[in-house]
């Protein structure tokens, strides 16, 4: 019960946070908001004095920033995220959708990753120095050390281009989940590797690992019964920190692989200097991190609860 | 471990089982254009170009214009009076007829908001009988041409909110749509009761698609047939294919640069003859954009009434270019850089990088300057950085690409730009003749004589220099019949396209 309150007044600071930080950020911005929103509705073409007066004028800018920001807050204790200055659609419904679309890339991802990454490192775990041990060293330092938009480039020329086998970019469908989910997935899955590899090799190593071989369990039954348990506690609390890693990298792939997702509206949103869809897209990433880290926090004293009380 | 695995493990094998890749009745087109929302004012090119919705006038890829939902137009004596005949039996994609009332107050609501036709001399636009009447309180000759943009596209009343704003997007045209998605998909499947010829191609879907890369590898690859607006790059490599075909046309679009003409540095017309002659446009063209050659006027061969082929064309001749700065006083200081009472020649120049290959002109431009003795600093910014900057007279130099297709006829952006000065066109500037040449052409006055003057007044004044004409690609599918480029980039031809049997 008490983590559940700390998390509520965790998630709380982050709101009141993360919303002054992009009101004070938004605002510093060098350039005129009314052109930025212009230039976002309409298009380069078209972006011109006639537009941006328009939008001057629909939308009341320029006025000082302490009643705009108490205005905002006093919205957002109600729930109420306003309405995107470009689309002119309401801020909630269009995070909705987009989110939506995010969390299953992401999910997705991390999905794939736990697939590939723990699985090879608690086999490289249990036998550290092997030949399993040192290649997974060097594929995992090659996958982390590649930037995340050239691995979807490399993987949508492969497996797109030449082979076929998935489409390059879109949405809508199934199969459009697996190559960006994938490129996501072989840098999460390169830490995830090193982790559980670390983690089993030492857990491996410990007098009570050898004890339960030595009382006559099998391999198996003890890698089930006593490796696997403990080497999923670093596991879990490192997916948490992950979260960032991930955050990243769908911003990135999401407007390599055309992905309507949250990545991509943030980036639009901050050309286009449509605040409402700014502070409403980051405060939905900072609460989502809070979450994950209290999900995270709940599983772990599940499988570990020496710690709790 | 294991309990949290497994609904991972079901969900992948689920992921995995998708459906077969677009059936063949179906056309997927990608281009780089987002859905901002239904609204015709934002979105309305995409609308057109899909042949959802449709305007009054049509043009041919000549520029010459069609009839559309109106049949027949006229003007009065005085040219204030414009009436448009609406075709008959023609029905809104939810089954009500286009009246004369919903034509105005289609374009009463796009009027209200910003684009070509809000800054129309309008008086009124009535409903009378089987047509719509436009009365002006000034001449203006192209009044159709402006029906032809897409955002005085007609959509059905029930389209619009009560604030104007479109919240369905209820046309007339070939396709209908059945999915809307912003901001990067729709759907569309054939209007069975077009008034016109049935498409061959039954659905169609668009996906919108800002990089240029991702674009040319999904046509490469097959997931996207129709696939608008292709990088440099691509165009060599996809060209070499046997799966798609590619299609290039020039279009109305000059990639150039925009001169505070007001700028010390820059107020003389041979200071800025001189920064045009530092400028080698054939090695720009073939190196940065793949095209053959660069531009040697503003406007391109695509305008056929404005191009003057008989005016002396744009040189690059690096000699002449320092002949004519020192002419202006200016003299090589220690670092190389010009400098003339104490000033260096050093300017900024303001692009955008949301056509990739201006911060990349803009990067080639810095070397061929330098060698005049020109320091140039680059600046890659929004979009409305060019125009506010020209509203507030700081900015010095501006690298854009102007559409003067925006309606199909040039003389719409002639008079914005350069009569005589505009967000998008000449700075700082001012030239009377131009200024009442324009006029006379806008009201219907002008020969081509005048036309070809006002090329020459911008070919000597240069208040914008000229650089590169643009050229429009497309890749197809190979497969598919029919494929054309609209050089106004008004229609994509869905409704044209067909499958090879």
């Amino acid at each position: 019960m008490n983590i559940l309150i700390s998390r509520l007044v965790q998630a709380a600071t982050v709101a009141v946070l993360v919303g002054a930080a992009t009101f004070a950020m938004m605002r510093s911005l060098p350039g005129d908001a009314a052109w930025r929103i212009a230039a976002g509705r309409y298009g380069y073409d078209n972006v011109n004095t006639a537009a941006a007066d328009a939008v001057r004028a629909e939308l009341g800018l320029g006025g000082h920033w302490f009643p705009a920001f108490t205005q905002w807050m006093g919205d957002l204790l109600r729930f109420d995220f306003g309405v995107s200055l470009v689309s002119g659609q309401p801020v909630i419904a269009e995070i909705t959708h987009q989110l939506g679309a995010s969390l299953w890339l992401a999910l997705t991802a991390v999905g794939l990753s736990l697939l590939i990454g723990p699985p090879l490192g608690v086999l490289a775990g249990l036998r550290p120095g092997g030949a399993l041990d040192r290649g997974l060293l060097v594929v995992s330092a090659a996958l982390k050390a590649i930037p995340q938009f050239l691995m979807a480039l490399i993987l949508i020329l492969v497996l797109s281009v030449q082979l076929g086998w998935l489409p390059a970019a879109g949405h809508g469908q199934a199969r459009h989940f697996i190559l960006p989910a994938l490129a996501l997935a072989l840098g999460l899955a390169a830490v995830n590797a090193r982790i559980a590899r670390d983690a089993m090799a030492s857990i491996a190593a410990m007098p009570f690992y050898h004890f339960a071989q030595w009382k006559g369990l099998s391999r198996r039954q003890v890698l089930w019964r006593h490796g696997l348990r403990n080497v999923s506690v670093p596991l879990l609390t490192y997916l948490g920190l992950q979260f960032v890693t991930l955050v990243e990298g769908v911003v990135v792939i999401e407007s390599i692989v055309g992905w309507p997702g949250i990545g991509h509206a943030l980036v639009h949103a901050v050309f286009a200097r449509d605040v409402p869809m700014v502070q409403g897209t980051a405060l939905m990433l900072g609460l989502g991190f809070v979450l994950v880290n209290a999900l995270i926090d709940l599983a772990v004293t599940r499988i570990d609860p020496r710690g709790a009380r | 471990m294991i309990q949290l695995k497994r609904p991972l493990i079901a969900a992948l094998l689920g992921l995995s089982l998708g459906t077969p890749a677009l059936a063949d009745s179906m056309i997927g087109v990608a281009a780089p254009f987002e859905i901002q929302s239904p609204d015709p004012s934002t979105t309305g090119h995409i609308f057109t170009n899909m042949g959802i919705a449709e305007t009054l006038v049509d043009a041919d890829p000549q520029g010459r214009l069609l009839p559309g939902l109106a049949t027949e137009w006229d003007t009065s004596e005085d040219g204030l009076t414009w009436r448009f005949t609406l075709r008959e039996n023609v029905s809104f994609h939810d089954g009500s007829p286009m009246t004369p009332a919903a034509v105005v107050n289609a374009l009463e609501i796009a009027r209200a908001k910003p684009g070509p036709i809000s800054g129309l001399p309008v008086a009124a636009i009535t409903a009378d009988h089987d047509a719509v009447v436009i009365t002006l309180t000034e001449p203006r000759a192209a009044l159709p041409a402006f029906l032809a943009e897409s955002r005085t596209q007609i959509l059905a009343p029930a389209a619009y909110g009560p604030d104007g704003q479109a919240v369905a997007v209820i046309g007339t045209g070939p396709y209908r749509i059945t999915d809307l998605t912003p901001p990067l998909s729709l759907r569309a499947t054939a209007f069975a009761d077009y008034w016109g010829a049935q498409p061959h191609v039954p659905d169609v879907s668009y996906t919108a698609v800002s990089r240029a890369e991702t674009r040319a590898l999904m046509a490469e690859s097959g997931d996207a047939d129709f696939v608008f607006n292709l990088d440099p790059a691509s165009v060599t490599r996809l060209s070499q294919s046997e799966a798609v075909q590619v299609i290039s046309v020039a279009i109305p679009r000059t990639l150039l640069l925009k001169v505070n003409a007001a700028h010390p540095f820059l107020n003389t017309p041979e200071a800025r003859q001189a920064l045009s002659l530092a400028i080698d446009r054939a090695g720009l063209a073939q190196a940065v954009l793949r095209y053959p050659e660069g531009a040697d006027q503003l406007f391109p061969p695509a305008i056929g009434s404005w191009h003057n082929a008989g005016m002396d064309p744009l040189q690059y001749d690096v000699a002449a270019a320092q002949a004519l700065l020192a002419q202006q006083g200016w003299a090589p200081g220690a670092d190389g850089i010009l400098a003339r009472d104490g000033q260096r020649f050093a300017l900024t120049l303001t692009t955008y990088p949301d056509r990739p290959e201006l911060p990349l002109v803009a990067a080639v431009l810095e070397q061929q300057f330098r060698t005049i003795g020109v320091e140039l600093t680059i600046n890659s910014t929004n979009s409305s950085e060019i125009p506010a900057g020209h509203q507030a007279g700081t900015l010095e130099l501006g690298l854009l690409a102007r559409n003067f297709a925006l309606i199909p006829e040039p003389i719409g952006t002639i008079l914005s730009d350069y009569a005589p000065t505009g967000d998008w066109g000449a700075m700082g500037w001012d030239n009377p003749e131009i200024v009442a040449l324009a006029q006379a052409i806008a009201r219907g006055e002008g020969t081509d004589a005048d036309r070809a003057r006002v090329s020459a007044i911008l070919q000597t004044e240069l208040p914008v220099i000229p650089i590169a004409w643009y050229q429009q690609t497309l890749a197809v599918k190979a497969g598919i019949d029919g494929a054309v480029i609209d050089p106004w980039e008004r229609n994509f031809g869905l409704a044209r396209l067909r499958f090879t049997e």
